[in-house]
């Protein structure tokens, strides 16, 4: 196995193996049912997490997304509820309110030469600000559309329901992987992760690509918002409050690199996937309580970054911290 | 030569300034003040006293981000220390919470620098492990309850007050002097400077830079668990789920206000904790306005990116660029 695989190949068998300790433990666990449930809780931070591994994998942070989901949900609602809008057309014109925000962002990343930790720092006070302004209360979305999806389903055998809010999950990281694993654009993104001055020598124009990175990722967030308002059917400017987190979070947990340059789509779900198991677990066992979530998330993102750690440091390259971005 | 920021901070000051002028001119009693049961009150006041706690996390903050660094947990931190302070008020001693407090924010602050320092992981990514663990472990102590205490020597440090002036405001002062005394008095504010700049040139120099990296991330966890104290006191509880939350982006933003840059070397501890009260007056002068709270968030959006637009090494460039060609003309 090559060395690039092995981070993913742990994650995998960190989830595989918890799994298993979950299934012999509850005699329910192993069904179509809990599977199916873990993808539907999950499906908006899926989503994010797509987004979110292009923008780690090209070396930089995206703090905004959460705030974004929450501007989403209040404009959804709002437009539907209050200015009589067509579902489909405030779909299409939140993503590109989304689109334009991030694209804003990451010009401002790449001309100014800002820690994009900062930048979208400013995007997340201004995403939440904005949902704030419009709203602060949490409004009930009663449109036909909502109803519909939310009533739909595939069923499996085992009970499972594959819900929409999944599929469009599923499919968000069967794009992206293609996107990142597939296209020039992709090859791109792990270039200027890897060495943003090498890949300016090389000839490619890093600002469409950083400002492509931060478009996806709130386009996503935007995407990720629609979902989030499928799933609990309102809008409400203090949705997924702190989600950056947990993305950011299952990203590593999936093996990739915080330092830029290396990971994939495939290790973000099974990380994605872990993140939902802890959370499984918990509300199987009972007794335990949700903040146990946080502690296990905290421990997990350590074992995972110190993994990383020693494995850059079997590769020869020096810690992250002096040397940012070491040309491979 | 590009223009800088002054290091003596006019800008800052003059902000701040500014922002209470438009306040008094908002709120014609804003500089009213008044003493009652031995303690001043009024609008001014009230900036001072609500501006502490992130005024507290800016003095530690600074000093990691001079280090090139971020510390993202204080806010957890907070969590963890109102968490304990309350928990031990009713059966023990007031300086005995204090003392477990802050022990409890410096082995916080200790597990960060370890990871930083000797681990090499990025700041950014070191610390986020604890931000999400730690409102996890506040919980874990106030059993997920929202921890009420009764002690009046505890509340004391909130609300209470020294010769008239807020016990927060005293608080602050006073970990300011003696942050002020322990980094300028001394050579470290030189090295920590140093370590910031280049650490590997600094190494090379002969300065021991992992532990300075080590002490400030200790020194920040202190300051953020003083803060948390001061918030638990305040409110006579501990609310792990919500104390200090999103103050850790305040505590940063204070700092960045204050002229320091993220890219680690210089930096100023004084205009790091005018930048929290420039944060606080805005805050206070939103509300006295009338307008609604919400506009904050809008507000502080605009105020990072006219501070980034300052900051930005392109700009720079550009100034220098443009600069000796105005000197000939």
């Amino acid at each position: 196995m090559s060395r690039r695989h092995l981070p993913v190949a742990v994650t995998t068998a960190v989830f595989l193996a918890g799994f298993l300790f979950c299934s012999l433990q509850f005699e329910n666990f192993a069904s179509t049912r809990v599977v199916m449930n873990l993808l539907t809780d999950n499906a908006f931070l899926g989503i994010l997490a797509v987004g979110m591994t292009f923008v780690i994998i090209s070396g930089g942070i995206d703090l905004s997304v959460g705030s974004v989901i929450g501007f989403t949900t209040i404009f959804l609602a709002l437009a539907i509820g209050s200015w009589g809008m067509p579902p489909l057309i405030a779909f299409v014109l939140v993503l590109a309110i989304c689109a334009a925000f991030g694209a804003t962002m990451g010009a401002l990343i790449h001309h100014l030469e800002m820690p994009p930790f900062i930048v979208t720092l400013a995007g997340m006070f201004l995403a939440r600000g904005a949902a704030f302004l419009m709203s602060t209360e949490s409004i009930p979305i009663d449109a036909e559309l909502y109803s519909q999806i939310a009533s739909f389903s595939v069923r499996l055998p085992g009970g499972g329901r594959l819900r929409i809010i999944a599929m469009i999950m599923l499919a968000t990281f069967l794009v992206g992987g293609l996107l990142l694993h597939f296209t020039r654009f992709g090859t791109n993104v792990y270039a200027l992760g890897g060495s943003r001055s090498a890949t300016t020598l090389m000839g490619v124009r890093t600002g469409p690509t950083t400002i492509a990175v931060y478009m996806l990722s709130s386009l996503l967030a935007g995407l990720s918002g629609i979902v989030f308002s499928f799933y609990t059917g309102a809008g409400y400017s203090l949705a997924a409050v702190g989600v950056e987190l947990d993305t950011i979070a299952a990203v590593v947990i999936g093996g990739t690199l915080l330092t830029g340059g290396a990971g994939t789509i495939f290790g973000t779900f099974v990380g994605l996937l872990i993140m939902g198991l802890i959370q499984t677990y918990i509300t199987f066992d009972g007794t335990l309580s949700s903040w146990w979530a946080k502690i296990a998330t905290g421990m997990l993102l350590f074992a995972f970054i110190a993994f990383q750690q020693m494995m850059s440091g079997l590769s020869g390259r020096l810690p992250g911290r002096l040397v940012a971005r070491t040309p491979k | 030569m590009p223009i800088r920021l002054p290091r003596a901070g006019t800008a800052q000051i003059a902000a701040f300034l500014a922002i209470l002028a438009i306040n008094w001119m908002v709120s014609p009693q804003f500089f009213d003040i008044r003493l009652q049961d031995g303690r001043l009150f009024g609008s001014i006041i009230d900036v001072f006293n609500r501006g502490a706690p992130v005024a507290l996390l800016a003095i530690g903050m600074v000093l990691v981000i001079a280090t090139r660094g971020i510390d993202l947990s204080v806010g957890a931190v907070m969590a963890i220390a109102g968490a304990i302070a309350a928990s031990l008020a009713d059966s023990q001693p007031v300086w005995v919470c204090l003392a477990a407090a802050l022990a409890a924010g410096a082995v916080c602050g200790l597990w960060n620098g370890l990871l930083v320092a000797i681990f090499g992981i990025q700041p950014i990514v070191a610390t986020l492990i604890l931000m999400v663990a730690g409102r996890g472990i506040a919980q874990l102590i106030t059993e997920g309850r929202i921890v009420t205490f009764a002690s009046p020597d505890l509340a004391a440090l909130g609300g209470g007050a020294l010769l008239g002036v807020p016990m927060p405001v005293v608080l602050t002062a006073i970990a300011l002097i003696v942050t002020l005394a322990l980094v300028r008095g001394t050579a470290l504010g030189l090295m920590i400077e140093a370590t910031g700049a280049n650490a590997r040139a600094s190494r090379l120099a002969g300065i021991d830079t992992t532990a300075m990296t080590v002490a400030v991330y200790v020194w920040c966890g202190i300051c953020a668990a003083l803060a948390g104290v001061v918030a638990a006191a305040d409110i006579r509880g501990a609310d792990a789920n919500n104390a200090g939350l999103w103050l850790e982006l305040d505590a940063i933003l204070a700092v960045v206000i204050g002229g320091t840059s993220l890219f680690g070397g210089r930096f100023s501890i004084p205009l790091a904790v005018v930048g929290a009260l420039i944060i606080q007056a805005m805050n206070t002068g939103i509300l006295l306005s009338g307008y609604r709270p919400e506009l904050n968030l809008v507000v502080k959006a605009m105020v990072v990116l006219a501070v980034l637009l300052i900051q930005s090494p392109r700009l720079a460039d550009i100034r220098a660029y443009l600069s000796p060609r105005r000197a000939r003309s």
